[in-house]
C-alpha cells in the first residue's frame, strides 16, 4: 500500500521540512557563517606565508617574520574557534531538526485514521520515523557544514590565486573545469550503476530472508544444494555489478592526482619563468602551490556531498508525505458527548476502502440492532465482517448511507465519546510491553483493583493471571511473546471491558481460546454485562449459535439476519458452514 | 513452537548485547580476517602494497622537487642573466614521468582492491549461505531472523567499507608517514622534531575529544535503540491506540524518549564535529610554527636551511598531518567492521547439523525375488543398510512403517515437553493428533524428520532406527506440509517443482490436478508461469496452501506429515483444500495434526495429546464411546 510520492514538488518538500527547523534557525544560520569564517582564515594563512618569505626571509627582516607569524597564529586560532563553533552549531541544528521531524511526524500519526495508517502501513511508518530521519539528519549536517564550506573554499582559493597572479590562476580555472566536468560525468554514471546494484542487492537479501523463514521447507525437501547453487548465481551477479560500479568510481582518484600533478608542474614551470622575469616572488609561488590542494580537494568534496544529499532526497520526500498527510476523519464542530444506549442502525450503508466505489466491500447494508442484543456475525473471508464492525466506532467512514449509534449519526459524536462507548477487540490485537495491570488499565486509567479483577473475570482471564507467580504484575514482553495466543486474546477482551462500553465488538477474538473457555466467556457476558450490545464475529458457529440473532454476510451483502434455528431453515450459506463444522468441529485450542 | 524456544533466551537478546559489547580479542579476529584475504588474494595484496609504495614515492619526489626548483633553478637564474629553461624542462620531464608512474600505480592498486574486497565479500556471502543450509533447525528457532539477516546486510557492508577503504587508506597513510618523515629529516632535523611535537599535541586533543564523543555515542546508541523499539511497538499497535483514544499518552511517552535522544545525539555529534577543525587548525599552527622557525633558521644561515628546503618542508608538513587525520577518521569504520566480522565468524563457526547416518535410500529393481540396487529411476525404493558387524549389505523395501517407542523429548535437556510417546503406524495408515495448543503435536512431527533429536526412546522407520539413516535420505522419503505456507520467489511451476527438481511439466501439472490446485492455477492470466514474489502474497491463503500441497504431491513420498491450517478460509476454499489433502493422503502413511472433523473421523488412529503425553488413543467411535477428553473436545461439553 505504498503511496507514490512523485507528485510532491521539491518546493513542497523544502517548505515542509523547513518548518521543522523551527527552534534551530539561529544554529542553522550560524553554522555556515562560522564555516565560511574558518575557510577565510585558512585562506589567509598561505597569503601571510608568502609575505614571511618575501618580506622576511628573503630580505632578512626578523621583525617581519615575528609580526606576520603572530598574525598567522592568530588566524589559525580564530579559524579553530570558528571551526569548533561551526561543528557545535551544526550538531545542534541537525540533531534538533531530527528531533522536530520525529516529534511532528509522530504527533501527526496520532491524528491518522485507520485508512491513513493503512496507506503507509505500520512498517512504512517505522522506516520513516527511524532510517529516513537519520538520513535527513546526516544530509542536513553535511549541507550546513560542507555545502557552504567547499564552494567557499574553492571560490576564495581561486580568488586569492587571481590576486597573486591572474596568469597562473588561469591554470587553476582550466583545472577546475576539467576535473569538475570529469566528476560530474563519473558521478552521473556511478549513481546510475549504484542504483542498479542496490536494487539487485535488496533482491539478494530478500532471497536470503525467504530462505531463512522457509528453512523447514528447504530442509524437509533436502534442497540445501539447490538453494546454494541459486544463491551463488545471484551473489556472483551482484559481484559483477559491484565491480563494474566501483571500477567506475575509483577512476576519480587517479584523475584527481593527475590534475594535481599537472597543476603543480605547470605552476612550477610558468611560476619559475615569471619569477625570473620578476613578475612573481618565490613566496607567492609557494602560496600558489598551497592553494592548489585547497581548490581540488574542495571540488572532490563537492561531488561527494552531491551524491550523499541526492541519496537522502528520497528520505526527505517520504518524511514530507507523513507530515503533509491529513487525517480523513475529522471531529464534528459541535460534537455530541454522550451515547444514550447501545442501539446500532445501518441505513443503506455502502463502504469501500479508499473510496473506490467499484470495489465496494459492503453493499446496501440495512439492519437494526437493539440495545443489549447479542449478535453473531459469520461469513467467509472477504465477506465484509471486519469492515462492518469497524464502521461502528468510526474507524472508517461510510461512503453512502447512514450509521446510527444510540439513535445519533456517528459523525455527530466526538471521536473520544464514540470510541469510549464502543469497545472493539481488534482481530489483529496488540498487547504492549509492560505489566498485565498496566495493559488492562489502557481501558480505564484510574481503574481500581476491583474493577480490573472483575473485568478479567468476565473475560475468563483471571484464572490464568492468578496462577502466574506475580499475578497482575507479571511483565508482558513486546508483542506478548511470553503468553499464549489464547491468554493474549482474553487480556484484550478484559482491557476492552474495562471501558464499560455500551457496545462491545469482538472481531474473531476468541479464535485461540478452546471451545469450553469460549463458552464460559459468553456465559460470563450474559451474567456480568447483560445491558451491553455485543457483536461477535466468529469462525466457529458454536461461538455464535446461542446469540439472539446471527448476521450472515456474503460478499458484502446481508444474506440472512435471524436466530440460529431460523437460519438453519432458510439460509443455505449458514447451513453449509454449520454442517462443515458439525456443530463443534474444531479440535485445536 | 519456535516461539517457545525463543522465550528461553528472552526476546531481542542477540542484537542488543552485540551492540553495546566490545569485540573480544580484536587482534585475533583481525588476523583471521586477514589470513582469509591473503589465502585467496595474496598476490593481489603484494602488488597493491608495491603500487601504494610507488604512488607515495612519486608524490614525495614531486614535493622534494620544489627544493630543487627554488634552490637550483630559480635562485641561480635570478642571480645570472642567462635564462636557460631547457635544463629545468628536462628536470621537470623526469618528475612528470615519475608522477605518471604514480598515477598509474594508484589506478592499478585501486582496481585490484575492488577485486579483493568484492571477491572477499562474494566468498564470505557464499560461505555464509552454505553454512546456513547446514545449520540445524534449532539454530533458526533460537535466533531471531532479523539477527541472522543483519549478518548478511549490516555486517558484510561494514566489512566492505573496511576492506575497500579503511585498509588501503591505512596502508597508504602509514607509508606516507614514513616516507614523508624521512624526507623531512633529510630537509631539516629541528623542523622535523617540531612537526612531530605538534602531532603529539594533535593526537592528545583528538584522543580526548574522541573519548568524550565515544561515551556520548554510546548513550546515543542506547537512546536510539530504546526510541526505535518504542516506535516499532507503537506503530504496530497504532490501531489499538486509536481504539482506546490513547493518543495523548502515546505522544507524551514518545516526546520524553525523543528529547533524551536529542540531547545525547547533540552531545555526541558536537564532540565528533569538533575533532576535525581542531586537528585541521592545529595542523595550521604546526605549519605556521615551522614557517617561522624555518625562516629564522634560513636567516641565521645555520643548519643549511635554504628557501627551497623551507618551501619543500612546508609542503611536507601538510602532507604529514593529513594522513594522521585520515587514519583517525577510519578508526571508527574498523571498529564497526571488526564487530561485524565477529558475528560473521560466529555464524561460520556455528556447529553444523550432525549426520552420522549411513543407511541410504536407493532405487532398486526386483530380480529373481532379490532386491538389486540400480542407478536407474525405477520409482521403487529401498533402504541400503550395511551391517558392519557382519560385513553384509541388506536392502529393505521402503514401506512407510513408523514406530515411536517410549520417546521423550525436550528443547532443552532440563525441560522435557514430550513424555513416553508410543505410536505404531503401519504402512498406509492415517494417524491424527488432536489436543490443545502446546500439547506437543507439532513437536512430535519435528522428530520424525529429525529436525530435532530425541532425548530417550527410539523411532524406527521400516524397522530401522532413524538415527542410522542419512538425514537427507530420511527427509527425502517424507513429505511435509506445514501450517504456515512458505513459497519462494519464482513461477508457480518452479514452486511446485521444488518437491522434485527433475519433474517434467506433465508431472507438475498432474500433481496440481491430484490436489485440486490445477483449477485455480489455470484461471490465473499466466497460469503455471505466474510469477510469485514475497511469499506469494498475491494469492489467497487457500491458494497458497494448495500450492504447498501440490509441492508435496509431486515428490510422491510414502510417508506424509501434515499440519492442517486453522486459518480462517471460507468454506468453499476450505472444502477444495480438504479434498486436495484427502487425495494426497490416499495410500500413504500419514501423520496429521488435525483441525478438521472429517480428517479426524477418517483416521485409523486418533491420538489425543495433553501436556506432552498421549492420554487417549483409538478410532473416532471408540473415543466417543469412552466419553473422556476427546468427547469433550468433540462436543464442547465438559464432563465433570
Amino acid at each position: 500500500m505504498e503511496r507514490s510520492y512523485d507528485n510532491l514538488s521539491a518546493k513542497e518538500v523544502f517548505q515542509t521540512l523547513g518548518a521543522c527547523v523551527k527552534g534551530f534557525r539561529l544554529a542553522s544560520v550560524l553554522t555556515p557563517v562560522f564555516m565560511i569564517l574558518e575557510v577565510i582564515m585558512e585562506m589567509i594563512i598561505p597569503m601571510l606565508m608568502a609575505s614571511i618569505i618575501d618580506e622576511g626571509v628573503s630580505v632578512g627582516n626578523m621583525n617581519h617574520i615575528y609580526t606576520t607569524g603572530f598574525k598567522m597564529i592568530a588566524a589559525a586560532l580564530f579559524g579553530l574557534f570558528a571551526g569548533v563553533m561551526g561543528g557545535r552549531f551544526g550538531a545542534l541544528a541537525s540533531t534538533g531538526l531530527a528531533r522536530n521531524l520525529r516529534r511532528d511526524m509522530y504527533a501527526n500519526i496520532q491524528t491518522f485514521s485507520f485508512s491513513n495508517i493503512d496507506r503507509f502501513s505500520s512498517s512504512g511508518l517505522v522506516t520513516r520515523l527511524t532510517t529516513d530521519v537519520t538520513n535527513v539528519q546526516n544530509a542536513y549536517q553535511m549541507i550546513l557544514r560542507m555545502f557552504m564550506r567547499a564552494p567557499a573554499s574553492l571560490v576564495s582559493a581561486v580568488f586569492m590565486s587571481l590576486l597573486i597572479s591572474p596568469k597562473l590562476a588561469s591554470i587553476y580555472i582550466v583545472a577546475v573545469f576539467f576535473l569538475g566536468g570529469f566528476l560530474v560525468f563519473v558521478m552521473r554514471r556511478v549513481t546510475g550503476y549504484f542504483r542498479q546494484v542496490f536494487e539487485k542487492y535488496d533482491e539478494l537479501n530478500e532471497s536470503v530472508e525467504e530462505n531463512v523463514s522457509a528453512i523447514r521447507v528447504v530442509k524437509a525437501f533436502v534442497r540445501g544444494g539447490f538453494e546454494n547453487a541459486r544463491f551463488s548465481k545471484a551473489a556472483e551477479n551482484i559481484y559483477r555489478l559491484f565491480v563494474r560500479a566501483e571500477t567506475m568510481l575509483i577512476t576519480n582518484m587517479p584523475v584527481m592526482q593527475f590534475t594535481v600533478y599537472a597543476c603543480i608542474l605547470s605552476i612550477s614551470y610558468f611560476g619559475a619563468r615569471l619569477i625570473v622575469s620578476d613578475e612573481l616572488s618565490t613566496g607567492q609561488l609557494m602560496s600558489l602551490l598551497a592553494y592548489c590542494m585547497n581548490i581540488l580537494v574542495s571540488l572532490m568534496m563537492l561531488s561527494i556531498i552531491f551524491v550523499m544529499v541526492s541519496m537522502s532526497a528520497a528520505s526527505a520526500r517520504r518524511i514530507t508525505e507523513v507530515l503533509r498527510e491529513k487525517p480523513d476523519i475529522a471531529e464534528p464542530e459541535r460534537p455530541v458527548t454522550e451515547v444514550k444506549d447501545g442501539a446500532v442502525e445501518f441505513r443503506n450503508v455502502s463502504f469501500s476502502y479508499g473510496g473506490n466505489s467499484e470495489k465496494a466491500v459492503l453493499k446496501n447494508i440495512d439492519i437494526s440492532i437493539r440495545s443489549g442484543e447479542t449478535v453473531g456475525i459469520v461469513g467467509g473471508t472477504g465477506s465484509g465482517k471486519t469492515s462492518l464492525v469497524n464502521l461502528i466506532s468510526r474507524l472508517y467512514d461510510v461512503n453512502s448511507g447512514e450509521l446510527l449509534v444510540g439513535g445519533v449519526n456517528v459523525r455527530e459524536y466526538s471521536l473520544e465519546t464514540l470510541r469510549n462507548s464502543v469497545a472493539v477487540v481488534l482481530q489483529k490485537n496488540e498487547i504492549f510491553s509492560g505489566s498485565i495491570l498496566e495493559n488492562l488499565r489502557w481501558g480505564k486509567e484510574d481503574a481500581t483493583m476491583e474493577e480490573v479483577r472483575s473485568a478479567a473475570k468476565a473475560a475468563c482471564a483471571d484464572e490464568f493471571i492468578e496462577r502466574m507467580e506475580e499475578g497482575y504484575d507479571t511483565w508482558i514482553e513486546q508483542g506478548g511473546s511470553n503468553i499464549s495466543g489464547g491468554q493474549k486474546q482474553r487480556l484484550c477482551i478484559s482491557r476492552a471491558l474495562l471501558k464499560s462500553p455500551r457496545i462491545l465488538i469482538l472481531d474473531d477474538s476468541t479464535s485461540a481460546v478452546d471451545t469450553a473457555t469460549d463458552a464460559k466467556i459468553r456465559a460470563a457476558f450474559r451474567e456480568y454485562i447483560p445491558e451491553v450490545t455485543k457483536l461477535i464475529i466468529a469462525q466457529r458457529i458454536s461461538s455464535v449459535k446461542d446469540a439472539d440473532r446471527i448476521l450472515v454476510l456474503d460478499q458484502g451483502r446481508v444474506s440472512g439476519f435471524d436466530t440460529h434455528e431460523a437460519l438453519m431453515e432458510s439460509n443455505g450459506i449458514y447451513r453449509d458452514v454449520y454442517e462443515s463444522q458439525n456443530g463443534n468441529g474444531d479440535f485445536d485450542e | 513452537m519456535a516461539e517457545k524456544v525463543r522465550v528461553l533466551r528472552g526476546p531481542g537478546a542477540g542484537r542488543m548485547q552485540g551492540k553495546g559489547r566490545r569485540v573480544k580479542e580484536p587482534g585475533k579476529l583481525f588476523r583471521r580476517l586477514m589470513s582469509r584475504v591473503f589465502a585467496t588474494y595474496g598476490l593481489h595484496i603484494v602488488v597493491v602494497f608495491f603500487c601504494i609504495v610507488i604512488g607515495v614515492l612519486a608524490n614525495v619526489q614531486g614535493t622534494l622537487f620544489t627544493r630543487l626548483l627554488i634552490d637550483d633553478y630559480i635562485l641561480p637564474m635570478l642571480k645570472d642573466a642567462g635564462h636557460d629553461f631547457s635544463q629545468l624542462l628536462s628536470a621537470m620531464a623526469r618528475v612528470a614521468v615519475l608522477y605518471l608512474v604514480g598515477v598509474m600505480s594508484t589506478y592499478i592498486y585501486q582496481r585490484l582492491m575492488v577485486r579483493v574486497s568484492q571477491g572477499t565479500m562474494l566468498s564470505l556471502r557464499k560461505e555464509l549461505f552454505q553454512k546456513m543450509q547446514e545449520l540445524p533447525v534449532r539454530y533458526f528457532d533460537t535466533h531471531a531472523h532479523g539477527d541472522i539477516m543483519s549478518v548478511y546486510t549490516n555486517d558484510i557492508d561494514a566489512l566492505r567499507q573496511m576492506l575497500s577503504q579503511a585498509m588501503p587508506q591505512a596502508v597508504n597513510s602509514a607509508i606516507t608517514i614514513v616516507c614523508v618523515f624521512c624526507s623531512m629529516l633529510f630537509l631539516s632535523v629541528p623542523l622535523s622534531l617540531l612537526t612531530l611535537a605538534m602531532v603529539g599535541v594533535m593526537l592528545f586533543f583528538s584522543g580526548r575529544l574522541s573519548g568524550k564523543a565515544g561515551t556520548f555515542f554510546a548513550s546515543q546508541q542506547k537512546n536510539l535503540g530504546s526510541l526505535n523499539g518504542y516506535i516499532e511497538e507503537m506503530m504496530s499497535g497504532q490501531k489499538v491506540v486509536k481504539v482506546f483514544c490513547h493518543e495523548s499518552q502515546a505522544i507524551e511517552e514518545f516526546n520524553k524518549k525523543n528529547d533524551e535522544l536529542f540531547e545525547s545525539a547533540d552531545n555526541a555529534n558536537k564532540f565528533a564535529n569538533i575533532v576535525m577543525p581542531v586537528n585541521a587548525q592545529l595542523g595550521n599552527v604546526s605549519y605556521v610554527l615551522c614557517a617561522i622557525a624555518g625562516g629564522l633558521l634560513a636567516l641565521s644561515g645555520r643548519t643549511g636551511m635554504t628557501l627551497g628546503r623551507l618551501a619543500s618542508f612546508l609542503s611536507f608538513n601538510k602532507s604529514f598531518n593529513m594522513p594522521i587525520n585520515q587514519v583517525s577518521m577510519q578508526i571508527n569504520s574498523v571498529v564497526m567492521a571488526l564487530a561485524g566480522a565477529e558475528r560473521i565468524f560466529a555464524m561460520l563457526d556455528e556447529k553444523a547439523e550432525e549426520d552420522e547416518g549411513y543407511v541410504t535410500l536407493v532405487n532398486i529393481r526386483e530380480k529373481d525375488g532379490e532386491l538389486r540396487e540400480t542407478a536407474e529411476h525405477t520409482g521403487v525404493w529401498a533402504w541400503k543398510h550395511f551391517h558392519q558387524a557382519e560385513g553384509r549389505t541388506e536392502y529393505v523395501s521402503l514401506a512407510g512403517k513408523v514406530d515411536f517407542l517410549g520417546v521423550d523429548f525436550g528443547y532443552t535437556p532440563d525441560h522435557m515437553v514430550l513424555h513416553d510417546i508410543v505410536i505404531h503406524a503401519r504402512p498406509g495408515q492415517k494417524i491424527a493428533f488432536v489436543g490443545s495448543t502446546g500439547a506437543g503435536k507439532t513437536t512430535i512431527t519435528n522428530l520424525i524428520n529429525r529436525f530435532y533429536d530425541i532425548a530417550d526412546g527410539k523411532i524406527r522407520y521400516d524397522d530401522i532406527n532413524i538415527n542410522k539413516i542419512k538425514k537427507g535420505d530420511l527427509r527425502r522419503s517424507l513429505g511435509m506440509v506445514l501450517q504456515d505456507t512458505h513459497l519462494f520467489t519464482g513461477t508457480i511451476r518452479d514452486n511446485i517443482r521444488y518437491g522434485k527438481l527433475d519433474a517434467t511439466d506433465e508431472e507438475v501439472e498432474a500433481a496440481a490436478k491430484l490436489v485440486n490446485a490445477d483449477d485455480f492455477i489455470r484461471r490465473l492470466p499466466e497460469g503455471y508461469d505466474t510469477f510469485l514474489t514475497h511469499d506469494g502474497t498475491a494469492l489467497s491463503q487457500g491458494q497458497r496452501q494448495l500450492l504447498a500441497i501440490a509441492r508435496a504431491a509431486v515428490a510422491d513420498p510414502l510417508v506424509l506429515i501434515l499440519d492442517e491450517a486453522t486459518s480462517s478460509i471460507d468454506t468453499r476454499t476450505e472444502r477444495i483444500v480438504q479434498e486436495g489433502m484427502d487425495s494426497l493422503m490416499k495410500g500413504r502413511t500419514t501423520f496429521v495434526i488435525a483441525h478438521r472433523l472429517s480428517t479426524v473421523r477418517n483416521s485409523d488412529c486418533i491420538l489425543v495429546m495433553e501436556n506432552g503425553r498421549i492420554i487417549e488413543r483409538g478410532t473416532h467411535e471408540e473415543l466417543i464411546e469412552q466419553k473422556h477428553r476427546y468427547y469433550e473436545l468433540y462436543t464442547g461439553k465438559k464432563i465433570s
